[in-house]
């Protein structure tokens, strides 16, 4: 039998669903530690972007009007299909430098983590909620519901970890999400997105891009239809930047400075709450 | 009006008009000219709401959001024409006296066209008599797919007749004449029977404007004008809701009609959610930020 030709896998981004390529043609190569190109992966441009935001929006209402159950479901299945996925990742993830041991406990605390959230999704809303005593003819409550969008820079030291500790609560609150993935260790981001599109997780809901910082945190952040923005990193010009383009329609802002997202305080039910709006609602009773 | 001699028009070639689309369709309307293009786009609008559910305050505000686009934005042209059911003509005119902006009024049992002739032209010169500036029209579908052709003919130019002063606007539902052989055909009765502007669809029927149907009817126009001598106006109706979709028929018209179509003289969109979509296009080209529906006034 003739040698086999190899199969390389072409890295697309993930938008409304689907696996385009950029709309701008761009690739940056992305090398091993020895130097080697081992793929290209998609340059995102400010209209991928844009595209990704289109599709965030129209299927945020349709999310965040699931049952809180059918959310907390897909949730899991998301981390049943990750778990079916191992190999993959390995590979991966031992590519982009860690040891074995290093990438089993990413990916274990990956499928953790999302199993963890499945089960918060449909338990956060009681336990946050409350009634509120006033001295008025009123029954008076209040409880979180989803923000809208939310766009994410996603951590830049972790490839999968990371990413899926700020989509799961993300999403569990019924929001959808733009994220872009880590700029040098991109290649988990784009396998997860295959994971998403086997877990019915409605097309837009989530959508993963990659590409510069550099290039796209302007637009992430000045975009007028995102409601919350999440910036993970230490730079103080991105930092400020975000904050102030936030301003521009008061985007909630949620900034991770650089850390261990192994440490378990990235699961916790307050993650959801973040990106939550309060609402309180006055009904009459009689007298 | 004499019998149709349908051998006079020639066979649409399918393929071909799906090339030229996608042709005009990847040009690329960049900065200075996309905002012209949009401009234009926006005073090009029949600001539409034909539902069963309309109410006088539903019309009120989409006659003030006519000449208030967005008020984040001096400098905006008004939209060409509000296009209305007939009951809402009387207010929609009230509403708009003094901004030069038209009433369009949808007329002849629409969307279905299914009444008596009687009927039709009663209500047409109702619509008239309360004050609509335009008129839209349905034709007989059914007649037209039976071959009647006499039939649609004499019913537009009775419709005309019944118009008086107020522009008469010929809407195909091409969505239901199936091919673009019976698209260019009933474009040629229409003008030929005295239509000043032929229109796609109702927006009732699915699909309405599609690119392939639009071409046609402006290669229809061209060759009338060429014949004739005579200008009729062109307003795809139904499905376009993006200031893309708007800036891509704009480069068709230009390229098949030239510029004397550029103008909302000879020229319309039929939309309800164009306006705003071109408001975030304009108002993203002068910011530099991606806007929000969340910012602009729902009409």
């Amino acid at each position: 039998m003739s040698q086999r030709i190899d199969i390389q896998k072409t890295y697309k981004l993930f938008i409304g669903g689907k696996f385009p390529r950029t709309e701008s043609g761009r690739y940056i190569k992305w090398t091993d530690k020895k130097g080697t190109t081992v793929v290209n992966i998609c340059r995102g441009s400010r209209k991928d972007f844009r595209n990704a935001m289109v599709s965030a929006r129209s299927a945020s209402n349709g999310w965040s009007s699931r049952t809180a159950y059918n959310r907390a479901q897909i949730l899991y299945r998301v981390g049943e299909m990750l778990e079916g996925r191992r190999e993959q990742f390995m590979a991966e993830l031992t590519l982009q430098g860690l040891t074995n041991k290093q990438a089993e406990n990413e990916i274990n605390q990956s499928i953790d983590r999302l199993i963890y959230y499945a089960g918060w999704a449909d338990k956060f809303q009681q336990v946050f909620s409350r009634v509120n005593p006033v001295s008025l003819p009123y029954f008076n409550f209040t409880l979180p519901e989803a923000t809208g969008v939310v766009a994410a820079i996603a951590p830049d030291d972790t490839s999968l970890l990371g990413l899926v500790s700020i989509i799961a609560p993300v999403i569990a609150g019924g929001n959808s999400i733009v994220i872009l993935a880590s700029e040098s260790r991109p290649l988990s981001s784009i396998s997860f997105a295959e994971v998403l599109h086997t877990s019915d997780v409605p097309g837009g809901v989530i959508n993963i891009l990659t590409g510069y910082r550099s290039e796209l945190i302007e637009h992430f952040s000045s975009h007028m239809d995102v409601n919350a923005i999440i910036y993970c990193g230490n730079n103080p010009d991105d930092q400020k930047l975000v904050e102030t383009n936030a301003a521009l329609n008061v985007k909630h802002v949620i900034q991770f400075p650089l850390q261990d997202w192994s440490n378990d305080k990235h699961q916790s039910p307050y993650h959801i709450l973040k990106c939550q709006e309060t609402k309180t609602t006055w009904h009459p009773i009689g007298v | 009006m004499g019998t149709i001699n349908i051998q006079k028009t020639k066979s649409i070639d399918q393929v071909n008009t799906q090339e030229r689309v996608s042709r005009l369709f990847s040009r690329s309307i960049k900065k200075e000219s996309k905002m012209q293009a949009l401009y234009l786009a926006l005073s090009m609008i029949d600001l539409t709401t034909l539902e069963g559910k309309d109410s006088e305050g539903k019309v009120k505000q989409l006659c003030y959001k006519a000449s208030h686009l967005h008020y984040k934005h001096p400098g905006l042209p008004y939209v060409a024409a509000i296009c209305v059911y007939p009951p809402m003509v009387p207010i929609a005119k009230k509403e708009l006296a003094g901004t030069g902006i038209n009433v369009a009024s949808v007329a002849t049992a629409f969307p279905s066209g299914m009444a008596d002739i009687n009927a039709k032209l009663d209500e047409v010169k109702s619509v008239v008599d309360a004050g609509a500036d335009e008129v839209d029209m349905v034709i007989s579908r059914g007649r037209f797919l039976n071959g009647d052709y006499d039939y649609v003919s004499d019913e537009i130019s009775q419709v005309k007749d019944a118009c008086g002063k107020a522009h008469l606007k010929v809407i195909l539902e091409t969505g239901e004449l199936v091919t673009l052989d019976n698209v260019q055909l009933a474009s040629d009765i229409a003008m030929e029977a005295g239509a000043d502007f032929i229109k796609t669809s109702t927006g009732k029927v699915s699909p309405a404007a599609t690119p392939p149907v639009v071409l046609t009817m402006l290669e229809a126009i061209r060759d009338f004008q060429i014949k004739t001598g005579k200008k009729i106006g062109m307003k795809p109706a139904g499905g376009i809701s993006t200031a893309k979709q708007a800036i891509q028929y704009l480069v068709m018209i230009k390229e098949t009609l030239g510029d004397d179509w550029l103008s909302p003289n000879l020229f319309r969109f039929g939309a309800s959610s164009l306006a705003n979509d071109i408001l975030m296009q304009i108002m993203k080209q002068s910011t530099g930020q991606y806007q929000s529906k969340d910012y602009f006034s729902i009409d």
